[in-house]
């Protein structure tokens, strides 16, 4: 029993970054219906801008931890958005009214560029850091020596999760940008027609969505302790699994999605075998979409004749 | 379009605005600066004692930002000179004869060329592996085209078929000892086989939950081959996968060889000068099985399948029917090509079928004009002859590739070909242009 709680709290913590990185996903998706391959990579480029961001704070001699986490949050938060808005403005604007398959395949390119960019930048090696946050709580003394452990990165990487949840729930739900955002969900042409600078809401959510993926990128770094120039290829198509899981479009389904996968991956690594953790979660995936082909959360397709 | 992309235009008048140009390019610069200072300006590097340590490239992060100033200027340049904008193209009538004529013409002239290029670069082991590679790209393209170009199913994992026929014929042959011939068909049927088994799941799904499914697929189908070590070798992969036999003579320097009976001198290059004719015969054969199951009525189910699924359920089509058969004969292909694969290469790795090949591949296809075999043709030899050219440069190799995906997608979103010609037609076959044709709902 104790053992499954301690799998349980890793899942929901593993589930949090997915769907941190889903949300980018889910948005683009919803607003210009393309699967942004190169998001993964953009999730990298956020572990890295942490990693360098951190190291030249700490040679700066700055000591004090909090200071130090909100400095690399907002400094991977701005850089890496400037990436998210710099990708849509060469790759996907020049083919918003192209036929599907283009911006895709774009982006598949963008992919490639980014995930070489950075080995070529940084080299091929994994980049370790030492922990930077240490300590944690013991939730529960069980018998045998197992203690059930929450640790404090666990707890942050949690709590930054919830807060930057609420803060965008409130973005969409109430704000100028939220609604532009949902009109052109809606209807392009029509948003357009009514005074919605389609555009600029495309590129805004294209730098939300960085910016998102760019905390999930630090909290990646802050709870593994590495980053590699591959590890977005992976933790993309997880992530992209965990927002059509969720039901691509949907804002909580992508969350929802998001501490699923994590949760099964990790199960699945506890109970069964860790080799096919990703056989496991991409195999739930297809059994999933099978019987709901829009998703847990998804709306259902409306066949246009 | 593409006629009126070679013809001469005529300029309008119009002088680039210098401010302007310029005030974008510093922009750029300023964004480049920005994106570029940590990743560039900073290196950093795990030291010996596990520590990361880093260092400063102020140098190289000024030239980058200097190349993106400079390169925006010029491109902006660039566009108020070509100036899309107010522009009228003229083409006279000649230029479209010529043109037509020359569309006639290359087809023919690329398959002979094609057939004569062991005999002219005889020599040149490296331009006939580089043919052989080509030809291989050419062959997984015509097959994938029968998923994407004619069903419209958009396949991202068909680098699995690929895997699939890889290994069939890679574990057959050396476990069993069967030879090329017997494992070419049985490899196509077993490629074929998961095709099916691919297609059950998705049969409901469109568009963009289908490429993710078979993305998904693909990706499972790599990751068994990487942990089922006692029967694929693991990430060692497979090695000592016997060499093709002129059917059932040995390509070696031995008394039984080829050589030896024709009675001529041995020489390495037959071996590669056979594996080229292989390839363009198993090349041709895809495109002769397409050509002529397009012409049938269940090529015709899934040229219409592309083009509405609705109206074809509507008008009676079986489209489970149409969609498997559509996966089993793009696998089946791909299945002929990987066991080629393993019989030129004498070694597999999960490392040679990654989503980077199923990318490739895809791009290829849709960069030739999706349903267009001659465009696909163009396309492999585009793409893998550009790849091949930055050899040297390992390292940048897939950044410049990445870029000029992103770069042709936004020049010929259509494709380089980018018309495809109806299959059935009346009276006289007329071409569409694709930039005509309404797109297809998947």
């Amino acid at each position: 029993m104790d053992y499954f709680a301690q799998q349980l709290i890793n899942g929901l913590v593993l589930g949090s970054i997915y769907g941190l990185i889903a949300i980018g996903y889910t948005m683009v998706y919803g607003i210009v219906g393309m699967i942004n391959f190169a998001h993964g990579d953009i999730f990298m480029i956020g572990g890295f801008i942490a990693l360098i961001t951190f190291l030249i704070l700490v040679s700066i001699g700055l000591t004090v931890v909090p200071v130090i986490l909100l400095i690399v949050l907002l400094v991977s938060m701005a850089v890496t958005a400037l990436y998210g808005w710099t990708i849509e403005r060469i790759a996907y604007r020049p083919l918003r009214h192209s036929f599907r398959l283009a911006p895709m395949l774009s982006a598949i390119g963008m992919s490639f560029v980014l995930t070489n960019y950075s080995q070529v930048a940084q080299g091929a090696r994994v980049k370790p850091v030492p922990p930077i946050i240490t300590g944690g709580y013991t939730l529960h003394e069980g018998a045998g020596g197992f203690a059930v452990r929450l640790s404090n990165v666990q707890i942050i990487v949690v709590i930054t999760t919830i807060v930057l949840l609420a803060i965008f729930t409130y973005l969409v739900a109430r704000t100028r940008f939220g609604r532009d955002m949902r009109a052109c969900e809606q209807d392009q042409t029509m948003a357009s027609l009514l005074g919605v600078d389609v555009d600029r809401t495309i590129s805004m959510t294209f730098v939300i969505g960085a910016a998102l993926a760019a905390v999930a990128g630090m909290m990646y770094l802050l709870y593994y302790g590495l980053v590699d120039f591959f590890m977005g290829f992976v933790a993309g198509i997880k992530a992209f699994t965990a927002a059509v899981l969720g039901g691509i479009g949907s804002l909580p389904g992508a969350m929802l999605g998001g501490l699923l996968i994590g949760l099964i991956e990790t199960l699945w690594a506890a109970y069964f075998s860790t080799e096919y953790k990703d056989v496991a979660a991409f195999s739930i995936l297809i059994v999933v979409l099978i019987f709901l082909p829009t998703g847990l959360l998804g709306r259902p397709e409306v066949e246009k004749v | 379009m593409a006629v009126a992309a070679n013809a001469a235009h005529a300029k309008v008048a119009r002088g680039p605005d210098l401010a302007f140009t310029f005030k974008k390019a510093l922009i750029s610069a300023l964004v480049a600066l920005v994106l570029f200072s940590l990743m560039i300006g900073v290196r950093t590097e795990a030291g010996p004692s596990g520590q990361l340590i880093y260092w400063t490239r102020f140098g190289d992060l000024a030239i980058m930002v200097a190349v993106v100033f400079g390169g925006s200027i010029v491109v902006e340049l660039l566009r108020a000179w070509w100036g899309p904008v107010d522009t009228i193209r003229i083409v006279t009538p000649g230029t479209t004869k010529a043109l037509a004529v020359a569309r006639r013409a290359i087809a023919p002239v690329l398959l002979i060329f094609t057939f004569l290029v062991p005999v002219i670069f005889y020599d040149q082991r490296y331009i006939l592996d580089l043919g052989i590679l080509v030809l291989t790209y050419v062959m997984l393209g015509w097959g994938l085209n029968v998923v994407v170009g004619l069903a419209g199913l958009l396949d991202l994992g068909y680098v699995a078929f690929y895997a699939v026929g890889a290994y069939s014929y890679a574990l057959l042959a050396t476990n069993f000892g069967l030879s090329f011939w017997i494992c070419l068909p049985l490899a196509g049927i077993l490629a074929a086989f998961f095709g099916v088994l691919l297609g059950f799941p998705v049969l409901r799904l469109r568009g963009d939950y289908l490429a993710i499914v078979t993305l998904a697929f693909g990706e499972i189908i790599r990751l068994v081959i990487i942990n089922w070590q006692d029967l694929t070798g693991g990430p060692n992969g497979v090695s000592g996968i016997p060499r093709p036999t002129f059917f059932g003579i040995p390509l070696s320097p031995g008394d039984d060889g080829l050589a030896a009976r024709l009675g001529i001198e041995f020489s390495p290059t037959h071996r590669i000068v056979f594996l080229f004719y292989l390839i363009l015969a198993l090349a041709l054969l895809t495109n002769w099985v397409t050509i002529r199951l397009r012409a049938l009525p269940i090529g015709r189910a899934w040229e219409a399948l592309r083009e509405d699924e609705v109206a074809c359920r509507a008008l009676g089509i079986n489209t489970t029917t149409t969609k498997l058969t559509a996966f089993a004969t793009g696998a089946m292909f791909a299945g002929f090509a990987g066991s080629f694969f393993a019989t030129r290469q004498g070694f597999i790795s999960p490392e040679s079928f990654t989503f980077q090949e199923s990318a490739l591949v895809l791009a290829i296809v849709v960069l030739g004009g999706l349903g267009s075999q001659l465009g696909v043709a163009l396309a492999a030899l585009t793409m893998i002859g550009g790849f091949e050219l930055f050899r040297g440069l390992e390292q940048y190799r897939m950044l410049v590739f990445g870029f000029a995906m992103v770069l042709l997608m936004i020049w010929r979103p259509r494709g380089l070909i980018g018309h495809r010609a109806p299959t059935v037609f009346l009276n006289h076959q007329t071409t569409i242009s694709a930039d005509i044709v309404e797109e297809a709902r998947q």
